[in-house]
């Protein structure tokens, strides 16, 4: 009988990834709701000093896959891993983060272990023994339960939505041999480039200062990287703004962009296309600054300034200035 | 080159989607049904990819008939052939059974290059590639921003919180298309005329032999939840208005 709950913990160069405590947070209330154990699988080149730090959020027991081939990843090595290690422990419920890793490495796994999974959820219970995800489709037009019946029970879960919650557990250590095939490895990563910015990602930011067509051209966005510094935010843009050129595709927020949640959203000279909205609706707090008051933008919003951007945005820096 | 393309039809981006009453599922009234738009881009790079080095490109499709017009549609911008995968037990199908199906039909016609779309708007999943892909028994790039296929090779660029990677795999492989591979082109007059003389294999599960019992199931479907009505943060001045806010952000939402 498939048995405990598994997550597969994401570190890179060496440090975990706040989403790996959310979903370590995340397992710990299924297993103790199951009254169960929470494993997690770490794999990386190096990393067996870190490992032990999961059972801060929980985790019960750590399995390390320390090789050279895990350095960076990629899916055949990860997933031949990462199967090997299911297969043999037969956990009854598997959770990774929906991260650009994640889903590729979760939705590889559904093949390898032929299971199901419901992806990027942002809400998980437990019921008649059964794992019950909640997600979001039609860009959050509509939320669906699903239920998995294949074993494990996968679901990948939505960065920023989980509560990351300290419950020490022993965080014991195990090595986990992989026995990698290295013959069935055909992908390699030939290069990184790394963004020059600086700045944190979109998907794992906090708070996002997001400007659209209003801000008139690529300088515009002087004014709303000076606040994002001062908030340790990331910049966003609508596709206007990305298809304009005056932002690269990277920062591009929405149904063909990315899809954010951060606790605080500020959409500057953003009209609040449908479109938009799919990327950002899920986000704690919104603000819209717009001049058109009958901007959609506004229907989402909990704060709203009418009122022209570039007047508005310096000032928000300066006050924010104030209270740093 | 022998390029096989997975295209969904969905419903356009501007749709309302309504939940029915008894949370089964959507109401499909009034939907305009278009191609999932990053399959689009998967299209445009296989039509690119022909032009460059030649060969057949194929679109492959599960869906009830309506999907037919979809298939249509990467034929009229230039693709070869369709396979439509057609049977009432595959509807509202999850993703394994989807991509269980696409894998029974390509694996019986050559493939070099598999694209399909990073996700489809409408399940929100993405999934099927990367599934398709190890049921193929074939490498993948997911979420992929560039291409470049030469010498029996694929490089592709994908970016990753914080970096681009440029990956290079084995042919066959799959490629998952995002936003930025390129420009999808429209279909001419005269593509149009030609995509309906254009061959269209039709086949149902039995004929590919495939299981259709579900994995993933959805149990209810609801509306989102509703955000409770905003303020408008008031004042005379620009400096007052943010100052408000300001304060607000810091007292009220907790969140600065
Ligand atoms: C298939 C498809 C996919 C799409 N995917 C995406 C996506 O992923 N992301 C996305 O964003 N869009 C997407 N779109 C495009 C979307 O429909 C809109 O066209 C786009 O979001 C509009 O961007 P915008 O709000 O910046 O521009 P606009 O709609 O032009 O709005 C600009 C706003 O700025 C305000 N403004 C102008 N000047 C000022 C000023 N000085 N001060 C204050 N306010 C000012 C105006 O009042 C206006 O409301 C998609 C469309 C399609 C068809
Ligand atoms: N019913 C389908 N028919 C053909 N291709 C599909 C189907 N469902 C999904 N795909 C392909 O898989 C991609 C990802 O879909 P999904 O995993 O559902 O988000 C899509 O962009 C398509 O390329």
């Amino acid at each position: 009988m498939a048995k405990g709950v598994w997550i597969v913990a994401e570190q890179r160069d060496g440090a975990f990834r706040k989403v790996s405590f959310e979903i370590a947070s995340a397992a710990r209330k299924l297993a103790d709701e199951l009254g169960d154990e929470v494993s997690a699988m770490v794999l990386g080149s190096g990393i067996e000093g870190i490992a032990a730090e999961l059972g801060k959020y929980g985790v019960d027991k750590v399995y390390v896959a320390d090789d050279p081939a895990f350095e960076k990843y990629t899916t055949d090595a990860y997933v031949q891993a990462v199967t090997k290690a299911v297969k043999e422990n037969d956990p009854a419920i598997l959770l990774l983060a929906a991260s650009v890793e994640g889903k590729d490495l979760s939705s590889r796994l559904v093949g390898s272990l032929a299971t199901g999974m419901a992806s990027d959820c942002t809400d998980l219970r437990i019921e008649g023994g059964k794992l019950i995800a909640l997600r979001p489709m039609y860009a959050g037009k509509a939320f669906a339960e699903v239920e998995v019946d294949g074993s494990p029970q996968m679901a990948s879960l939505r960065p920023n939505v989980f509560p990351v919650v300290e419950s020490a557990k022993a965080g014991e250590v195990v090595k986990f041999d992989p026995a990698l095939d290295a013959a069935a490895l055909k992908t390699k990563i030939v290069d990184v480039q790394k963004d020059a910015s600086g700045r944190v990602e979109l998907t794992e930011a906090m708070v996002i200062v997001s400007g659209g067509r209003g801000m008139k051209g690529p300088e515009g966005y002087q004014i709303l990287e000076a606040l994002a510094d001062l908030l340790g935010a990331a910049v966003g843009a609508s596709r206007a703004a990305v298809d304009a050129g005056w932002r690269p595709q990277t920062d591009q927020v929405g149904q063909t962009g990315k899809v954010v949640s951060p606790n605080l959203y500020v959409a500057c000279g953003i009209s609040g296309a449908i479109q938009h909205l799919a990327g950002m609706s899920s986000s704690k707090y919104i603000v819209a600054i717009n001049k058109d008051e009958e901007a959609p933008i506004f229907a989402k919003a909990d704060y709203g300034i009418v009122d022209d951007l570039f007047k508005i945005v310096p000032e928000l820096t300066a006050e924010v200035k104030k209270i740093l | 080159m022998n390029i096989v393309v997975c295209v969904k039809q969905v419903p356009d981006t501007e749709a309302l989607i309504k939940v029915k009453a008894d949370g089964s599922g959507i109401d499909e009234g009034g939907i305009k049904w278009v191609m999932n738009p990053y399959d689009e881009f998967g299209v445009e790079e296989a039509l690119k990819l022909k032009e460059k080095n030649g060969g057949d490109v194929t679109i492959v499709s599960v869906g009830p008939a309506r999907a037919l017009e979809t298939i249509r549609t990467a034929l009229a911008m230039g693709a070869e052939k369709g396979i439509h995968i057609n049977d009432p037990a595959l509807e509202g199908a999850d993703a394994y059974t989807t991509a269980s199906a696409l894998a029974a039909a390509i694996k019986e016609i050559p493939h070099d290059i598999v694209f399909c779309g990073m996700r489809a708007i409408d399940d929100d999943a993405g999934q099927v590639g990367s599934i398709l892909a190890e049921l193929l028994g074939i490498p993948q790039v997911t979420v992929v921003t560039k291409l470049e296929v030469a010498d029996g090779k694929a490089t592709a660029v994908k970016a990753i919180e914080g970096a681009q990677l440029v990956i290079e795999t084995s042919l066959p492989c799959v490629i998952t298309a995002a936003k930025g591979l390129n420009e999808p082109r429209y279909a001419s007059l005269p593509g149009i005329m030609k995509a309906k003389k254009k061959p269209v294999d039709v086949k149902d599960a039995a004929a590919l032999g495939i299981s259709v019992a579900a994995k993933a199931k959805i149990v209810k479907m609801m509306p989102p939840p509703e955000r409770a009505p905003g303020k408008i943060v008031g004042g005379e001045e620009a400096a007052e208005k943010a100052a408000q806010l300001v304060k607000l952000l810091r007292e009220e939402a907790k969140v600065i």
